[in-house]
């Protein structure tokens, strides 16, 4: 089985932000990058269930920068054959539509059987590029998967809503968005970082398309006012009770 | 008048609050609302749509499917040139906006916080990195969002002027086959207007029990937690609140035994009101703590439900 996983790299989560000078863009001096954290599970997802097939062949790709290698050859430690860098600088200013489109044009050019993706990337939160490649390559997906099983071409997965559990089934090519739950992605060991330096690991030019989206503002949220400790123990309860009654007016 | 295409998720007849939140939203940016549904019992929840103007069931398949509705969905965006699709930020809607979107070659933004008539269209406002920012995003073509839960007020008056079905024609990629319910009537921390939530303070499983007395005598919370003790398997991740977790705006956010991590910050620094309880007088979960106790959560958390309890009592 042909599998791809789609990482992307994202500021780390300890990041603090601030706003360039003209408040349209974030400053991204001295941010710290990491992989996004579902995208770990969407990799070991993709290790798995190669293993699992006993197999096949796992490629890591993502759009981003050329100097990120770092961080894809820690996907090659953790088990991918190979990987591709779809090359772009400026990878973290394309909206959702644009990633997706020169996802789907590659992936398209893979004809892969199973890809896998994050739920989210923690930056901008879209949760869209998954859904959106699917629907540009006419292909089955499910979002926020947490249990995955697979027959010859077809698959069955689970979900969790705000309601309930359900099941999903669809037949590949498919796209599958994963959530946490779905794994416990492994850590590299090193065997896996010896063995990654040798697999290949391929740059190619990402597909250029204009954002569509226009940024007018990025602000940092307002702050909270300024809020008052009421006492200590349970002494302070009956002024917190007064303070959610009578002030906040939430009870 | 601008319209708007909005999917409504309905139960037991009526359309959900999220969802009606969404409608609200739409019409406050002036728009005039066309409700979509699908499903079981959608031809009754779609006369009573507060806020739409006219309302649409899409037929034909039993079992729903992601994409069919979607393509659906596109195609009546295009037969009525509309402005904008919308829906609320539940599972469904997120799932659902990305492939409109697709379908109509726009970007969709997930999880708005604000929803505008701009110069030139609909504008957005919606947090990045987890709240750490909010951005103000515009578009010129069909506008295609989900609106985050508890921030929009919902539609209360009006209802569809017609119902009219529709049939469902693409043929399904992804079907859902069964859909086990909650056991629990139990509110999502997504939705539930107020969130009593704990975390590694609480010392173990049995003893977060204080907190699960603590909603309960709200009669309208939802349980959070923080993920470290997701982590450590004293709650399901369905309740972790955070950048790797839910991001939630109830009316009250009671955080106990949670130190205030910048990740657990981002997925609730925008509730209405934050109550902190920890022994810890220094601990950054205070810095966004519109009121805090310092103290053991073990003596202060049973007092309050026994004073909560009393005022619900009395109501
Ligand atoms: C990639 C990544 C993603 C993450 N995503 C999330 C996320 O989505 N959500 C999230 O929450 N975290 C997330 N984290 C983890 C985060 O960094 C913190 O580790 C976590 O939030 C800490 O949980 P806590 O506050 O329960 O525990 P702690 O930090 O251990 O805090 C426990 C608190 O309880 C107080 N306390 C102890 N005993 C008592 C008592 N008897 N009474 C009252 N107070 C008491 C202590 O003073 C302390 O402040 C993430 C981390 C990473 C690296
Ligand atoms: N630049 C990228 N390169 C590779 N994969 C990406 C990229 N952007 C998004 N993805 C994939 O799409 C998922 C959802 O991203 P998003 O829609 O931006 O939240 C991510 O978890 C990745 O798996």
């Amino acid at each position: 089985m042909n599998i791809v996983a789609c990482v992307k790299r994202v500021p780390t989560t300890e990041a603090e932000v601030k706003v360039s000078g003209d408040g349209k863009a974030l400053d991204t001096t001295g941010l710290a990058y990491m992989i996004s954290f579902y995208d770990e599970i969407a990799l070991e997802e993709a290790v798995k269930t190669k293993e699992a097939l006993g197999a096949g062949e796992v490629t890591v790709l993502t759009l981003g920068p050329a100097d990120g290698t770092k961080e894809i050859r820690e996907c090659l430690a953790k088990g991918a054959d190979k990987a591709l860098v779809l090359k772009d600088d400026a990878w973290m200013t394309r909206d959702a539509r644009s990633t997706a489109k020169a996802l789907a044009a590659k992936l398209s050019e893979l004809n892969p059987d199973l890809v896998f993706m994050g739920r989210v990337a923690t930056d901008r939160d879209n949760a869209a590029v998954g859904p959106m490649t699917a629907t540009y390559l006419g292909w089955a997906c499910v979002t926020d998967v947490v249990g995955l099983e697979l027959s010859g071409r077809d698959g069955k997965a689970r979900v969790e809503t705000e309601h309930g559990v359900e099941t999903v089934e669809f037949a590949l090519p498919a796209i599958i968005t994963c959530n946490k739950g779905l794994n416990e992605p492994r850590y590299a060991g090193l065997k896996g970082i010896m063995a990654a330096k040798k697999k290949p690991l391929d740059e190619a030019d990402a597909l250029a398309v204009p954002n569509q989206a226009n940024i007018v503002e990025i602000a940092l949220p307002p702050a909270r006012k300024d809020g008052r400790i009421l006492g200590e123990g349970a002494a302070a309860v009956p002024a917190l009770i007064d303070a959610l009654r009578n002030e906040a007016q939430v009870l | 008048m601008t319209q708007a295409i909005v999917f409504v998720e309905h139960a037991d007849g009526n359309a959900r609050r999220a969802s009606l939140e969404c409608v609200g939203a739409a019409r406050a940016a002036g728009a005039d609302v066309i409700a979509v549904l699908c499903g079981a019992g959608a031809a009754e929840a779609a006369a009573r749509v507060t806020g739409a103007s006219e309302a649409i069931v899409l037929g034909g398949q039993a079992e729903y499917s992601p994409d069919a509705v979607a393509a659906a969905c596109a195609e009546l965006v295009q037969a009525r040139g509309a402005q904008g699709f919308f829906a609320a930020a539940t599972y469904r809607g997120k799932d659902l906006a990305p492939r409109v979107a697709a379908h109509l070659d726009v970007t969709p933004f997930a999880d708005c916080i604000g929803l505008t008539a701009g110069a030139n269209g609909f504008e957005v406002r919606r947090p990045w990195l987890a709240g750490k920012c909010v951005a103000t995003l515009g578009s010129s073509a069909t506008m295609v969002a989900t609106t985050r839960l508890n921030v929009f007020k919902a539609a209360t008056e009006g209802a569809p002027a017609s119902v009219a079905e529709r049939a469902l024609s693409a043929a399904p990629k992804a079907r859902v086959t069964s859909i086990e319910a909650k056991a629990s009537a139990r509110l999502d921390v997504k939705e539930a207007p107020v969130v009593v939530a704990g975390g590694r303070g609480l010392q173990d499983a049995e003893r977060f029990k204080v907190v699960e007395d603590l909603a309960a005598a709200f009669g309208n919370a939802a349980i959070g937690a923080s993920r470290a003790i997701v982590d450590a398997g004293w709650r399901p991740h369905g309740e972790q609140v955070g950048q790797t977790g839910k991001t939630v705006s109830p009316q009250l956010y009671i955080a106990i035994g949670i130190s205030g991590a910048i990740q657990h910050l981002a997925g609730m620094r925008t509730s209405g009101t934050i109550v902190a309880i920890n022994k810890d007088k220094d601990a950054p979960i205070f810095k966004v703590a519109d009121y805090g106790i310092v103290g053991d959560a073990f003596e202060i958390v049973p007092a309050l439900t026994a004073a909560v309890q009393a005022i619900k009592a009395q109501a």
